[in-house]
């Protein structure tokens, strides 16, 4: 187990390595002058600035300077918005999209299980076909549409009955559930078709049978042998989906005005901040190499055919 | 039918039954959807009971939240009571530090917080911007000599006295090339700033001259007609030394690193959320000051979400789009334009060996350019008017100025005109011109119709050169470009602010048009002091402007805006920050007033 452990945790730091790499050349072959502004600078002012941030540097040592920063965890100075650091930047934001996937995350994850259970036990019938018919939609149709929608809805809900649901905003519980909701639509489509599929399966599989054949009663019979068996293979997607659903809220940051990073993410490259790139991806990278090894190791744990397998 | 006497008497199935009618007429007109639709809300009556019981269980969460944090359940977006506002802002405010901001938003804050030695105010014609004494309580121009008497009632926010040490200060501080602030050129009328700013003088060679804490003499390199003016802008600000030095480089980087002399303390910042702004009780005009505050609860650039929020009532004033302007028609909202003194024009790359740098080709396309159809029907924004003069009417030194050409096409003589390029060019087509554009979709449009003009009345292609905004800027830096599509923004009231953009030495003329004339008479105007002799040379310029084609100017955008009908005097500037809303009132019954 150890060395499995040890093995995964040496792919993940690799891995970061490579992002941070690829990104770093990647963002300087993007065209374009971060430096330009407006109103052209004067020669004068703009050597100040290149080498203030570092820029009249050959890139590679830009770049050996850059992991070396890295490594002791200082992304260096946002190029857009002075006198910020990106790890303040990272330090204020990042809790919100987290604390909004989280939220997300769950709405999701509950609403899968408990749309995924009822389509597989109403499997072929209308309940079934109603859900599906939803999944596709939330799967097929964007974000930003369902953002759009749901905040046109709140508006009216709001001329119509009242300040009920906030239209947009951050701060209490009340303005996170639309949004938390929203960005919650496309996962808890794609789990529930997972769950159904996975509830499906094991409503067929022998141990049922046998379990049936003891009399079990039927909610002993769900709850301990068909839904803990359903969710475990769902777990292992759990991983990347927690890093996809705390990193991916831009639209929905955008659109609900709440304060979190993915807005910073990609303002960055539009912007070509380089500091505030490089800081967010390698961040973001990092968060998601770190989930996919912390389920890859449960998962360890839970299922010995694993472990066992990697060590051949 | 029985289906919809069911729910008929529920007023908020009712009201979906519409909204879903009302969708169903915009978008779907199948038969089919239409009966999807009505058997979802099949669905919903059913499921309503259960929903009501949900709601009943939310609304007690809901109650148990609001006690929680003590927040009222409506914010209100201007609030009779306690005479606060509330506002969006589009971005966070990038840089706070008035020696090297740039931007619109951070100006818009430094308004409310700074202030320089002059300030902008209302004249009995209704004109933003006219001058008033800000710290200075009086100034004498004479020649090259400006004399400033500070208001000895002037303070820091921390109780200080502002101070003329704190202007010289503030404007060596900015002229420090090490300081890298991109406005520094604003103060080259300063007697010696040019040279100190690259390195060849040291800082005490400024001309500014503290005669006491209260009395600032100022030497200009020469009579300077719109130096008033400059100093109302953000980099003129003073900044007092002791504090400036205690931030240690992050002066201006939070709430309680910047230091206020304005109308308004900033006294919360929470960065990419939001910010207060404190009324200043400490402002020597505190008194005509009657908001207590003004909050910025919501930072978000998407032009819906800024208008939702308006109509919710959380918001007092919201910009529009192309897109939402149409919603506010449509629901019949006041709407309010303002020209930001912005020009849009086609630059043209002058240099050697292009085929734009012949003046009948330049002539040619300016008029083919039928610039009304092109603010009706391509742009059709309510706010943007036609233009074809680069020096903008509402300049003070331009109003009795009038030099205006023919602003509609004249495609007989325009051929003519390409028949004379062809001929001096020595080729029977004009090669494939590229028009270096930013990748906006209002910008991408405006240049999809002068390719579509200029392929069917000249028989020339042009190629669209769609590009973020950074590497356009860079391609045309390097020249790589036939023609651009560009904008540019005043930065005081006086036409030497555009008039400049054409001069041969100026960094922003990208496409490096070089007329000796022209030079000459720009060279002259900066030495003149203000009066009618110097506005009859930006008439000339106007003319070689015309002559040469040296630009096509197209349209003076402006922008569209809501705003709550219970604020009186929100003033609107094209410069140095906007809008001002230091001396706006809550009137509440301004709105029932017909």
């Amino acid at each position: 187990m150890m060395r499995y452990a040890i093995k995964r945790i040496a792919v993940g730091l690799l891995t970061i390595w490579f992002i941070a790499t690829a990104t770093f050349f990647a963002m300087h072959a993007v065209p374009g002058d971060p430096l330009a502004d407006d109103k052209a600078t004067t020669p004068e002012i703009r050597a100040a600035l290149l080498q203030y941030y570092g820029l009249d540097q050959p890139v590679l040592t830009q770049y050996t300077r850059f992991l070396g920063n890295m490594l002791r965890g200082d992304f260096g100075i946002s190029f857009t918005q002075k006198n910020r650091s990106v790890n303040d930047i990272i330090r204020a934001h990042f809790p919100v999209s987290a604390l909004l996937g989280c939220l997300a995350l769950l709405i999701s994850v509950v609403g899968a299980v408990l749309f995924g259970v009822l389509a597989a036990r109403h499997h072929k019938r209308w309940p079934d076909y109603w859900i599906m018919l939803a999944v596709i939609a939330g799967i097929s149709v964007p974000g930003f549409v369902f953002a759009a929608l749901a905040q046109w809805l709140a508006l009216k809900i709001d001329q119509h009955l009242g300040n009920i649901i906030p239209v947009a905003g951050w701060g209490t519980f009340r303005h996170m559930l639309l949004p938390a909701t929203m960005l919650g639509l496309g996962t808890m489509a794609y789990l529930t078709r997972l769950l159904r599929s996975s509830m499906l399966d094991v409503q067929q599989a022998a141990y049922i049978n046998t379990a049936r054949a003891k009399r079990l009663s039927s909610t002993r019979l769900f709850f301990v042998h068909e839904l803990k068996n359903t969710v475990l293979p769902v777990l292992a997607l759990l991983g990347p989906t927690i890093a996809t659903i705390t990193t991916g809220g831009f639209v929905v940051e955008t659109v609900f005005a709440i304060p979190g990073l993915g807005r910073y993410f990609v303002q960055a490259i539009q912007q070509l901040d380089y500091t505030v790139i490089m800081g967010t991806t390698v961040f973001y990278g990092s968060f998601l190499v770190l989930m996919v090894i912390v389920v890859d190791l449960l998962y360890a744990l839970a299922d010995p055919r694993i472990r066992l397998q990697d060590m051949r | 039918m029985e289906d919809r006497g069911e729910f008929s008497h529920n007023p908020l199935m009712n009201w979906l039954a519409q909204q879903c009618a009302r969708l169903s007429r915009l978008r779907l007109s199948s038969r089919g959807s239409r009966l999807l639709l009505r058997m979802l809300l099949r669905m919903l009556s059913r499921l309503l009971p259960r929903l009501l019981s949900h709601a009943v269980l939310y609304a007690a969460l809901l109650a148990a939240n609001t006690s929680m944090t003590g927040r009222a359940i409506a914010d209100s977006a201007v609030d009779a009571d306690t005479h606060t506002v509330r506002l969006a802002l589009t971005t966070e405010p990038p840089d706070l530090d008035s020696l090297t901001s740039t931007d619109s938003v951070s100006f818009f804050i430094l308004l409310h917080t700074q202030e320089g030695l002059l300030t902008y105010t209302t004249d009995a014609q209704g004109n933003n911007d006219a001058l008033t004494g800000g710290v200075a309580e009086s100034w004498q121009m004479d020649g090259t000599t400006v004399r400033f008497t500070l208001r000895d009632n002037a303070r820091w926010c921390d109780g200080k006295p502002v101070t003329a040490r704190d202007f010289l200060f503030a404007w060596q501080t900015a002229l420090n090339p090490s300081t890298a602030s991109r406005y520094a050129f604003i103060l080259y009328p300063l007697k010696n700033a040019e040279k100190i700013h690259r390195g060849q003088l040291p800082a005490s060679a400024l001309g500014v001259f503290v005669e006491d804490d209260r009395h600032l003499r100022i030497e200009l390199e020469q009579p300077t007609a719109y130096f008033a003016s400059l100093t109302t802008f953000p980099t003129y600000f003073p900044v007092r030394e002791d504090f400036y030095r205690a931030q240690q480089g992050r002066y201006g980087a939070d709430a309680d690193k910047l230091l206020c002399n304005g109308a308004f303390r900033l006294t919360e910042w929470t960065h990419g959320a939001s910010l207060t702004l404190q009324r200043n009780p400490g402002y020597w005009h505190a008194n005509s000051v009657s908001l207590q505050a003004i909050h910025i609860p919501h930072i978000t650039n998407d032009p819906n979400t800024l208008f939702n929020l308006f109509q919710s009532g959380d918001i007092a004033l919201a910009e529009l789009s192309q897109d939402t302007v149409r919603l506010a028609l449509q629901q019949r909202l006041y709407i309010q334009d303002f020209g930001n003194g912005m020009l849009t024009y086609l630059e043209f790359n002058h240099r050697e060996g292009k085929a734009l740098r012949n003046q009948h080709l330049r002539r040619a396309i300016s008029l083919v350019i039928n610039r009304q159809e092109l603010v009706n029907k391509v742009i059709a924004a309510p706010g943007t008017h036609a233009t074809t003069r680069f020096f903008p009417a509402w300049l003070a030194a331009i109003a009795d100025n009038n030099l205006s050409p023919a602003s509609g096409a004249d495609i007989v003589a325009a051929r003519h005109a390409l028949q004379q390029a062809k001929q001096e060019l020595g080729v029977d087509k004009i090669p494939p011109l590229v028009m270096l554009v930013y990748d906006s979709p209002s910008v991408i449009r405006q240049a999809e119709y002068l390719q579509r003009v200029l392929q069917e009345n000249l028989g020339v292609t042009m190629i669209i050169d769609k590009q973020i905004f950074k590497q356009k800027l860079a391609k045309l830096a390097a020249g790589d470009f036939d023609l651009s599509l560009s904008a540019w923004g005043p930065d005081y009231n006086d036409p030497m602010t555009f008039a400049d953009l054409l001069g041969s030495a100026n960094e922003n003329n990208h496409g490096q048009y070089r007329n000796p004339a022209y030079d000459a008479l720009l060279q002259q105007a900066a030495a003149l002091p203000a009066g009618a002799e110097r506005n009859t040379l930006f008439g000339r310029l106007q003319q070689i402007i015309d002559e040469d084609v040296a630009v096509i100017p197209l349209t003076e955008p402006g922008i569209v805006y809501v705003q709550d009908k219970s604020l009186q005097d929100v003033r609107r500037h094209r410069f140095g920050g906007d809008p001002d809303l230091r001396f706006t009132r809550i009137v509440p019954d301004a709105g029932k007033t017909p």
